[in-house]
């Protein structure tokens, strides 16, 4: 009866809101605030010093380089190619469409780990993709290149289930307007239909950025995990956790958390943009 | 936005008029065949490189050496052991994620409250965790050093490095899938239904089990779908809490990584192919799912107009 006496904004016939909402913040409470809360208090029994040296030591740095730098161009990546294949699914027709608009969402059902040993053998120097790119002198199983190329598969889906929708919607009749009013089909794309897709696109690229900041699984497998060249801020989590340096682990995971809950900020920001662009 | 629809309308309307050939109307909003082509081939390229060759790759290897070495690599006690642990991780995280997101999407969905915005912030965070960080908050909590580490040790329990700790971990990092499937579709709906069922006589119970639920189900299950999928596969948070003892908290994907680190290939792949296949049902019924979801959602949303939030 508390919970309804002093949140509900107005009084409802159907029942069940104190039950509901009370079993709803005990749960989020004891599976997620309260564990993450000792993330952040564990820090406060280290020194200030103590702290700033655990997240800035060079072979840390080198990982948060690594980690974020892949990120950024695994993202980036992903927005061309997303936009690309957003495009390619709601406007053309081609054989195996719908199978293909399927398996887009791939990443998000494959466990990391099988993506990550199925990447390793394709792009190690004697797979099947990697004895190509061997020819030409570029190596990518166990070194930073690995780490881009499995980062840009667990963030495929992102960019194309955010700008698919927005594409489905628009208007046939803006692109005929700018066609009647002699703009070329490039003016076309970059003046009238780009400036609608641009809230979401931005949103699936930092969906696919603040995805791939955290991973772990997949990555490990191909990165080689070379301290200070292609290690990522996760493994050296795990790696810290593993020497039982608790302190120096949680407070390399209270940085990553702190960019995370940044990006996570952002996104909603993005979002309320996209759902204004759409006029909803 | 209707002012802009009726502006559109007016340009457009005349070019619709003037007598112009059908094909030249159709390329003035249509891409050159060369362009489309090149499009569609740079998005297969794309979508081969980095989703299709990974995924045939896994049965590719895990058939490599024959039946013979797959299916000893499945029925392997380790192995056995491995999926039996799997399963029993999803089997709790699932239902309780799902009596969750139930609880949670009634009251976001059919009250007007205070703190609404900020719960609904609150239940995506698990998403921006990383999953090693969702292992290491539960060390830090029930680990020896943790805060109840020793009191759980004098009363000879375990959490972590044992199965609690893996459950716990896998309930983090499947937290929101079933809510936020269930949160727009009960907003879209709104709350006449109900509020009729009520007005009628049902009891709360009576009101949930034949009105709420029956209209829920297919998100509901779309949910669970995806939820499972994660639950079975989930590595790095596992992998933290597990402490990787063969036979006893060794999930299938941590048994994948400790064969494909002893050279096992054939065996990992073995193993890896039977979650790829796992992943392939997810898609399947994700697909069938969503298709009747959407059409839901439709209708939802059209009977109510600008509920949607």
């Amino acid at each position: 009866m508390f919970l309804s006496r002093t949140l509900l904004k107005r009084h409802s016939v159907l029942p069940g809101f104190d039950l509901a909402l009370g079993f709803t913040l005990l749960y989020l409470g004891f599976i997620v605030l309260i564990p993450l809360a000792a993330a952040f208090l564990k820090t406060f029994t280290m020194t200030w010093p103590a702290f700033w040296a655990a997240v800035t030591s060079p072979r840390v740095v080198a990982s948060y380089r690594l980690t974020f730098g892949a990120s950024l161009a695994a993202a980036l990546l992903n927005a061309l190619f997303g936009l690309v294949v957003a495009w390619v699914l709601v406007r053309y027709e081609f054989p195996f469409k719908r199978l293909v608009d399927a398996l887009v969402d791939l990443p998000f059902a494959l466990p990391t780990a099988v993506a990550g040993i199925a990447l390793t053998a394709l792009y190690a120097a004697n797979g099947w993709i990697g004895q190509g790119l061997a020819l030409a002198g570029i190596k990518v199983s166990y070194t930073p290149l690995g780490v881009f190329v499995a980062l840009t598969f667990i963030g495929l889906p992102f960019v194309v289930r955010t700008v698919q929708p927005v594409l489905e919607d628009l208007q046939k009749e803006l692109e005929e307007a700018a066609a009647t009013l002699g703009a070329t089909r490039a003016q076309t794309f970059t003046r009238v239909i780009l400036p609608v897709l641009t809230p979401a696109l931005l949103t699936g690229f930092a969906l696919a950025f603040a995805r791939a900041l955290g991973e772990y699984g997949s990555v490990i497998f191909i990165a080689g995990n070379m301290p200070m060249v292609s290690e990522i801020t996760p493994l050296l989590i795990i790696t810290k956790l593993e020497q039982y340096d608790y302190a120096g682990a949680t407070a390399i995971a209270v940085v990553m958390l702190v960019a995370a809950f940044a990006l996570l900020l952002a996104i909603n920001l993005l979002q309320a943009w996209t759902r204004k662009r759409q006029g909803r | 936005m209707s002012a802009t629809t009726t502006t559109t309308l007016l340009v457009a309307a005349p070019a619709a008029r003037r007598p112009i050939a059908p094909r030249t109307a159709l390329a003035a909003t249509a891409e050159p065949a060369w362009v489309r082509r090149a499009l569609i081939g740079l998005a297969l390229a794309f979508l081969a490189f980095f989703l299709f060759v990974p995924l045939a790759a896994v049965f590719f290897e895990a058939f490599k050496k024959g039946w013979g070495v797959y299916l000893a690599a499945i029925v392997e006690p380790d192995a056995v052991s491995a999926i039996a642990l799997t399963l029993i991780a999803a089997a709790i995280s699932v239902p309780l994620n799902l009596v969750f997101g139930l609880a949670a999407a009634w009251c976001i969905a059919k009250f007007d409250f205070r703190g609404k915005n900020l719960l609904l912030t609150l239940i995506d965070l698990p998403f921006s965790v990383s999953p090693v960080i969702a292992g290491l908050i539960y060390v830090l909590i029930f680990g020896l050093q943790g805060w109840f580490g020793e009191s759980l040790r004098d009363h000879d329990l375990k959490v972590v490095f044992a199965v609690p700790g893996i459950v716990l971990a896998t309930v983090f990092v499947t937290f929101p899938f079933i809510a936020r499937e269930l949160i727009p579709l009960m907003q879209a709906q709104g709350q006449e239904q109900e509020e009729a069922a009520r007005v009628l006589g049902a009891s709360g119970w009576q009101m949930f089990w034949r009105v709420t639920l029956p209209n829920v189900k297919w998100a509901l299950l779309y949910g669970v779908i995806l939820c499972n999928a994660r639950a079975m596969g989930e590595f790095g948070a596992v992998s933290v809490v597990s402490g990787h003892i063969r036979g006893q908290t060794n999930t299938m994907p941590l048994h994948i990584e400790i064969l494909y680190n002893e050279y096992q290939f054939a065996a990992a792949f073995a193993v890896a192919s039977l979650l790829a296949l796992l992943a392939l049902v997810t898609l399947a019924l994700k697909y069938a799912v969503e298709q009747r979801v959407k059409r839901q959602r439709r209708s939802a949303s059209g009977s109510t107009p600008g509920r949607e939030a």
